[in-house]
């Protein structure tokens, strides 16, 4: 019972810390909470399912073409919704709550609410510590660590990412060093629609698509920034991997109460919160935001 | 003048729009609107819509009704519910169809929590409404309890939560001894039950954990409980196989169905799943689950060449042929027109309290069983009887991308014509063989 609750917390975190990671760059960059996110990420599932198993494009011309038309909607989501709001953080929450209804609602006109399911990428599966374990779940997990390398790499080795950190930290003194704060804004905002996208595209194999599917990892994303530290991505990290092992401990030791693994997950955060009200990573100083 | 013919102008358009309103309301009299609600944009919905249409145009076609010597036509009315997101929907747009809509009939539903509201609006209002979705017991309890508030509700499809149990506990049997005898098991079997946190399926999860050991000598591991809506029951499913389960007993309506049986297949859980899937019911099943979900058995209504009665295939084959798409138990609104119709033409009156005698009389033939309601001396009056010659379902299992009848297998001597044997799956055979 050990080995299953430690694969497969692992794997559980992995899909939740593909998720945050995204969610959680835009909110330490542009303190924008987009509730549109997993619309991306939907957006996505739907475009590999359209491509590689409607149209039967070759799998990797599927994940090319959704990766960039997802990016592409989020950009211009971004420029023709939320940029010339993004200081009013209320209205962004709602406007961008509007533009996830738009999409589910054209989701549903496109695919009526049919429960769909894309193809497997590696089809399969292998044994862990004795634990059955999928081979795309495994390529989730190898994408995280991936994707999380290139955000780190991205944030702290390039100048995009000391543009990014600098606008973070104090937008009118970035702005006042000659960086193009409104720019910066819109190539975050695209960051985090292609990692949306990317989760999208590896998850989706191991997911019903229905036009409702973004809510509840919304939910579960903004327990774990909020978790983590809000606009840490450290801290969303750690946050994915400790609501995994929770959801898994609540199936193997309640099985009756399955259904429960989300509430109790949540519960866990506001525990963590009543003690820590900032969260596990959470900003004292804005220095030191991401 | 002018004002005299800008007066008289005004008039004639009046006059005019009058007469016109008068042939329309005289049409409109000649009318019968039945409302047909349910989650019109998900599968179930869609064929609670294919159905009655399919019987509407039938019913017209062959010249309507004859009701006290007037000529009717049917006229349906598409109601979305709303009901698999939000049950207070479902009462709202009963209302309406009620109301505004001003629906004479109504038919459909689907989830329990939702069909509970939407059956008070329309009692309150005094509506016959022909449930085609709902499993539970007390929707019809409540007519014992309080006939004359509840007569006006009648269960067309499935037949109850109860019955639903004896068949799956009937097919589990069967499977139990295929197994046994194919794989030379000795001993009992272990059960494990996988049941979605529902309001339909919580009397069905205790009746099992009493029922397998005392009916079928098995014992029962565990029960797991995935919401409705999981998109991955992998540590279920990995909690199981330590169980040591040789098979898996589902009471799942949700989209839970199609990844559990996709890891199930994928994984290569060495336990036989048996019971109800209702997504499994659905023919987009196969590509949905990649082909992951060959074996999974549930219970079912419809399965292509097997004949409940004479006129099953008839409209399998025309339904298949208009929509593409096997009919699933929603598609009972086609025998719920039928019924009403029928009991119209025998009352010969469209009162409605006339209709509810005419209506507990029934005796018909239709699409997916012989229909006869329970009667009022029961526990559970206006409920479809259950049982060999009455409604017996069938179970269906996934095999090689082809939706198979494999239950009842020899019930009191009832097997379907058609019907083929129940496959143990290859991942069980290669667990148990080597």
């Amino acid at each position: 019972m050990v080995e299953g609750i430690l694969v497969n917390g692992l794997i559980r975190g992995g899909v939740y810390a593909l998720l945050a990671v995204g969610f959680s760059l835009i909110f330490g960059v542009a303190r924008m909470i987009n509730l549109a996110h997993t619309c991306f990420y939907m957006l996505s599932a739907y475009g590999i399912y359209t491509f590689a198993d409607l149209m039967g494009l070759n799998p990797v011309l599927a994940i090319i073409i959704s990766l960039i038309a997802t990016t592409i909607i989020g950009l211009l989501t971004y420029k023709m919704f939320i940029d010339r709001i993004r200081e009013h953080h209320v209205t962004v929450l709602l406007i961008t709550l509007a533009l996830a209804m738009v999409f589910q609602e054209c989701m549903i006109l496109g695919f009526g609410s049919h429960y769909l399911g894309a193809p497997s990428f590696i089809p399969g599966y292998a044994e862990i510590l004795g634990v059955k374990v999928s081979y795309q779940h495994l390529l989730i997990f190898g994408v995280v660590l991936v994707v999380l390398l290139c955000v780190w790499a991205l944030l702290s080795k390039t100048r995009l990412g000391i543009a990014i950190r600098a606008t973070a930290q104090d937008p009118e003194v970035a702005g006042l060093m000659g960086i193009n704060v409104s720019r910066i804004l819109l190539v975050t905002m695209g960051i985090a629609a292609a990692l949306a996208a990317v989760a999208g595209i590896v998850v989706a194999p191991t997911l019903v698509l229905e036009p409702h599917m973004w809510t509840h990892p919304l939910i579960m994303i903004m327990a774990i920034v909020v978790l983590g530290g809000l606009g840490s991505v450290k801290g969303s990290f750690i946050a994915a991997f400790i609501i995994g092992f929770v959801e898994v401990l609540v199936v193997f030791l309640l099985p009756a109460g399955a259904f429960l693994k989300g509430a109790i997950a949540l519960l866990v955060m506001v525990i963590v919160l009543l003690v820590r009200p900032e969260g596990l990573f959470g900003i004292a100083f804005e220095e030191e935001r991401l | 003048m002018r004002k005299k013919l800008i007066f008289s102008s005004i008039t004639c358009l009046l006059l005019i729009s009058l007469a016109f309103g008068a042939c329309t309301t005289e049409e409109e009299v000649n009318t019968i609107k039945i409302g047909v609600i349910g989650p019109m944009t998900y599968v179930q919905g869609e064929h609670h819509w294919y159905g009655a249409t399919m019987a509407r145009d039938e019913i017209n076609d062959a010249g309507g009704i004859t009701v006290d010597g007037k000529d009717y036509t049917i006229e349906l009315i598409k109601t979305d519910s709303n009901e698999m997101l939000s049950p207070t929907d479902a009462a709202a747009a009963m209302e309406r169809l009620i109301t505004v809509d001003k629906a004479d009939f109504v038919i459909g539903g689907f989830r329990t929590e939702a069909v509970f509201a939407m059956q008070d609006v329309a009692m309150d209002y005094e509506t016959i409404f022909l449930g085609c979705g709902a499993a539970t017991e007390e929707l019809c309890t409540r007519v014992a309890d309080d006939y004359d508030t509840y007569k006006y509700w009648f269960r067309i499809t499935p037949f109850c939560n109860v019955n639903l149990v004896n068949n799956s506990l009937m097919t589990l049997g069967t499977a139990g001894a295929i197994m046994q005898a194919g794989l030379g098991l000795e001993g009992s079997l272990k059960v494990a039950i996988l049941a979605e946190q529902a309001e339909w399926a919580d009397a069905m999860v205790a009746a099992y954990e009493a029922y397998v050991p005392v009916m079928l000598g098995m014992e029962v591991v565990g029960t797991w409980r995935p919401s409705a809506t999981a998109t991955d029951v992998t540590a279920e499913l990995t909690a199981i196989e330590d169980s040591g389960a040789h098979l898996i007993l589902t009471i799942i309506s949700g989209p839970v169905g199609i990844p559990y049986a996709r890891q199930l297949g994928e994984l290569e859980i060495p336990a036989a799943s048996v019971g109800i899937n209702v997504e499994a019911q659905k023919d987009g099943f196969w590509d949905a689950t990649e082909g992951y979900g060959n074996y999974e058995t549930t219970l079912n209504t419809y399965a292509e060449g097997v004949a409940l009665t004479e006129k099953t295939n008839a409209f399998f084959e025309a339904f298949v042929d208009e929509y593409g798409e096997t009919p699933t138990y929603t598609a009972g609104t086609y025998d719920a027109i039928y019924t009403l119709v029928e009991a119209i033409e025998r009352a010969d009156t469209l009162d409605t309290d006339a209709l509810v005698t005419e209506l507990e009389k029934t005796d018909r033939k239709g699409a997916g069983a012989r229909l006869v309601f329970m009667g009022t001396d029961t526990d559970t009056p206006h409920d479809v009887t259950y049982g060999p010659g009455y409604a017996t379902g069938i179970a269906t299992q996934w095999q090689d991308g082809e939706m198979k009848a494999v239950w009842p297998w020899d019930w009191d001597g009832l097997t379907y014509e058609g019907t083929v044997m129940w496959q143990i799956p290859d991942r069980v055979i290669n667990k148990y063989t080597q």
